[in-house]
C-alpha cells in the first residue's frame, strides 16, 4: 500500500484516535501515516453491532415469552456468552445452561443471584424483576 | 509521574508495549516493525471448533506475551511478570512500581477500558497498555494504539486487570529488568533469530491449521460458507475475519506490512538486499489480505453473495497461502549465519 491511498473514511475512532498504517512513500520505502477509519473495517464492525442488537432483542422476547430467565437477557446485553458469563460467576458452564431456564432460575439462591448480579453489573432486583 | 515517559503510538499494542519499554530503558535503536520481527510476531492460526464472539477463532499474529518475551530476550533484557489471584495485592504491587519509577506493561479486557468508545468495548482480553503513573484519582496510561496518553479510575483499570473469559489477564503485569547498553551486534543477531523463528512458525509447525497451511484450511472454509451457513451467518463469519485482520490499532492488512517494513530494516542491518525483495513479498501479502477484505465486505454489506463470490475470496486465500510461502521459503534458502 502507497501512502496517499492509506484510507481516510470516517468511523467509531472519531473523537478517540487514528490508526497507525504501514505504507510505502515515494521512494518506495516503509513509512507510517495516520488514518480516520477505513470503509470496510467500519461496515465490518457496524454489521456485527447489528447482530449483537438483533440477538438482544431476541432475547428479551424470549424472556418476555417465558422461554428463558433473565440471565439470557443480560449476558446478551452484557455481549457475553456462556463461557465468558462462567469465567465471571465462577459457575460451571453447564451451570449457567441450566440457569438461563425460566424454572431454574425461579429457585436460585440469593447468593447466586448476587453473583450474577454483579457479573452484570447490576442491581439484584433489576436481575430478578427483569420481565422482557 | 515518572521522568520522561515518552508515548510512542504504533499499529499494534503489543508491540507499542515492546517498543516504548525498551526505549524508556535507552535502547533507542528499537522501533515498532524491530519489535515485531524479533519477536517473531507474524502468524496465522485457524482453530477450529472454537468460537470467539459466536464468530470463526483467527489470529493474524502470534501467542500474546510471545512478542514482548522474545524480543526482550533476543536483546539480552530481562523480563519480570507477575499475575495474581488477589486485587489487592495486584494493584499495591503495580503501585509499588510507579513509585520506583519503573513503567508498566498490563493485559487488560478491553469491556472495561472506559476511554475506549463503546463500539469497541468487546470481550478481547488480549489488549496491552503501559501504566506511568497515578495522580490522586486516576491512573496515567500509554496506551499504545491511541495518538496520545489517557487516564483510568482505580476502579476501572482493576476490573480491566481482572476481566474474566477466554485469555483474563489475572492482573496480569510485566517490565524489563536488568537493560544494559544497546549493542547493534545483539540487535543484528536478533534480527536473524528473529526470522529464523518466524521461518519455523510458519512453515513447519504441524497439523493444517497453523502457519502458512492455516491459510489454506481458511479457504478451505470459506468456499463451503454459503452452503452451510446461509447468507446472514456467513456475513458475520466473514465480518469476524475483517475484524480480527483489522484488529483495532492494525489497519490495512496490518501485520503483513509491519512484518514487510521490519525485513526492510533487517536488509540495511544485516547488508544483505535480497530480504528488500522478500519485504516486497509480503506487501504484496498484505495488499492481498486487503483485497480480500474488500470482497468479504461485499458479501456482509449484501451487495454480493452467489457461490461465486465466495470462490474469488477462498482463491484470494490461496493466493495469500502461496505467497506468504513462497516467502518463507526465499527467507529459510538465505544464509543468514548466527
Amino acid at each position: 500500500m502507497k501512502k496517499e491511498n492509506i484510507p481516510q473514511d470516517k468511523s467509531a475512532l472519531d473523537n478517540f484516535t487514528r490508526d497507525v498504517i504501514y505504507a510505502k512513500n515515494e521512494e518506495g520505502k516503509y513509512t507510517t501515516g495516520l488514518s480516520i477509519g477505513w470503509k470496510i473495517k467500519k461496515d465490518a464492525l457496524d454489521n456485527e453491532w447489528e447482530e449483537v442488537n438483533r440477538r438482544i432483542e431476541e432475547a428479551k422476547k424470549a424472556v418476555k415469552e417465558g422461554k428463558k430467565s433473565p440471565i439470557y437477557y443480560f449476558m446478551e446485553l452484557r455481549l457475553m456468552d456462556i463461557s465468558i458469563l462462567s469465567g465471571y460467576t465462577g459457575f460451571w458452564k453447564l451451570s449457567v445452561k441450566r440457569h438461563l431456564k425460566p424454572d431454574v432460575f425461579e429457585k436460585l439462591s440469593d447468593k447466586k443471584l448476587k453473583t450474577y448480579s454483579n457479573a452484570f453489573d447490576i442491581s439484584v432486583d433489576e436481575l430478578k424483576n427483569f420481565k422482557g | 509521574m515518572l521522568k520522561d515517559f515518552n508515548h510512542i503510538q504504533t499499529a499494534h499494542c503489543e508491540n507499542g508495549i515492546t517498543t516504548s519499554l525498551l526505549k524508556y530503558h535507552g535502547i533507542d535503536y528499537i522501533n515498532e516493525p524491530l519489535a515485531f520481527g524479533i519477536g517473531s510476531g507474524l502468524f496465522y492460526i485457524h482453530i477450529p471448533f472454537m468460537k470467539f464472539n459466536n464468530g470463526p477463532a483467527i489470529s493474524f499474529r502470534t501467542m500474546p506475551g510471545s512478542i514482548f518475551k522474545r524480543t526482550c530476550k533476543s536483546l539480552g533484557i530481562e523480563v519480570k511478570r507477575k499475575k495474581f489471584k488477589d486485587h489487592k495485592t495486584a494493584m499495591d504491587y503495580l503501585d509499588s512500581k510507579i513509585a520506583e519509577g519503573i513503567p508498566v506493561g498490563c493485559q487488560v479486557g478491553v469491556f472495561h477500558l472506559s476511554y475506549f468508545p463503546v463500539e469497541y468495548r468487546f470481550h478481547f482480553n488480549a489488549h496491552n497498555l503501559i501504566v506511568y503513573g497515578k495522580n490522586h484519582e486516576n491512573y496515567l496510561i500509554s496506551d499504545p494504539i491511541m495518538e496520545k496518553v489517557t487516564t483510568i479510575s482505580f476502579r476501572d483499570l482493576e476490573k480491566a486487570r481482572f476481566a474474566r473469559g477466554p485469555l483474563a489477564p489475572k492482573g496480569h503485569l510485566y517490565y524489563p529488568e536488568n537493560i544494559g547498553k544497546p549493542d547493534i551486534e545483539l540487535l543484528k543477531k536478533g534480527i536473524k533469530s528473529g526470522i529464523k523463528r518466524n521461518i519455523r512458525d510458519m512453515l513447519n509447525i504441524p497439523g493444517h491449521i497453523a502457519g502458512v497451511k492455516g491459510i489454506k484450511y481458511t479457504s478451505k472454509q470459506v468456499r463451503k460458507l454459503r452452503e452451510k451457513l446461509g447468507q446472514r451467518k456467513a456475513g458475520l463469519y466473514l465480518g469476524q475475519i475483517v475484524r480480527m485482520q483489522e484488529e483495532i490499532g492494525t489497519g490495512g492488512g496490518g501485520f503483513r506490512f509491519i512484518y514487510a517494513a521490519f525485513l526492510e530494516q533487517a536488509a540495511d542491518y544485516l547488508k544483505e538486499d535480497k530480504l528488500t525483495g522478500i519485504s516486497e513479498d509480503f506487501t504484496k501479502s498484505g495488499d492481498l489480505w486487503r483485497s480480500g477484505a474488500v470482497e468479504m465486505a461485499g458479501i456482509y454489506k449484501g451487495r454480493l453473495g452467489e457461490q461465486k463470490d465466495f470462490d474469488k475470496i477462498a482463491d484470494i486465500l490461496l493466493e495469500i497461502h502461496e505467497t506468504e510461502k513462497q516467502a518463507f521459503k526465499k527467507l529459510s534458502k538465505l544464509k543468514l549465519g548466527k
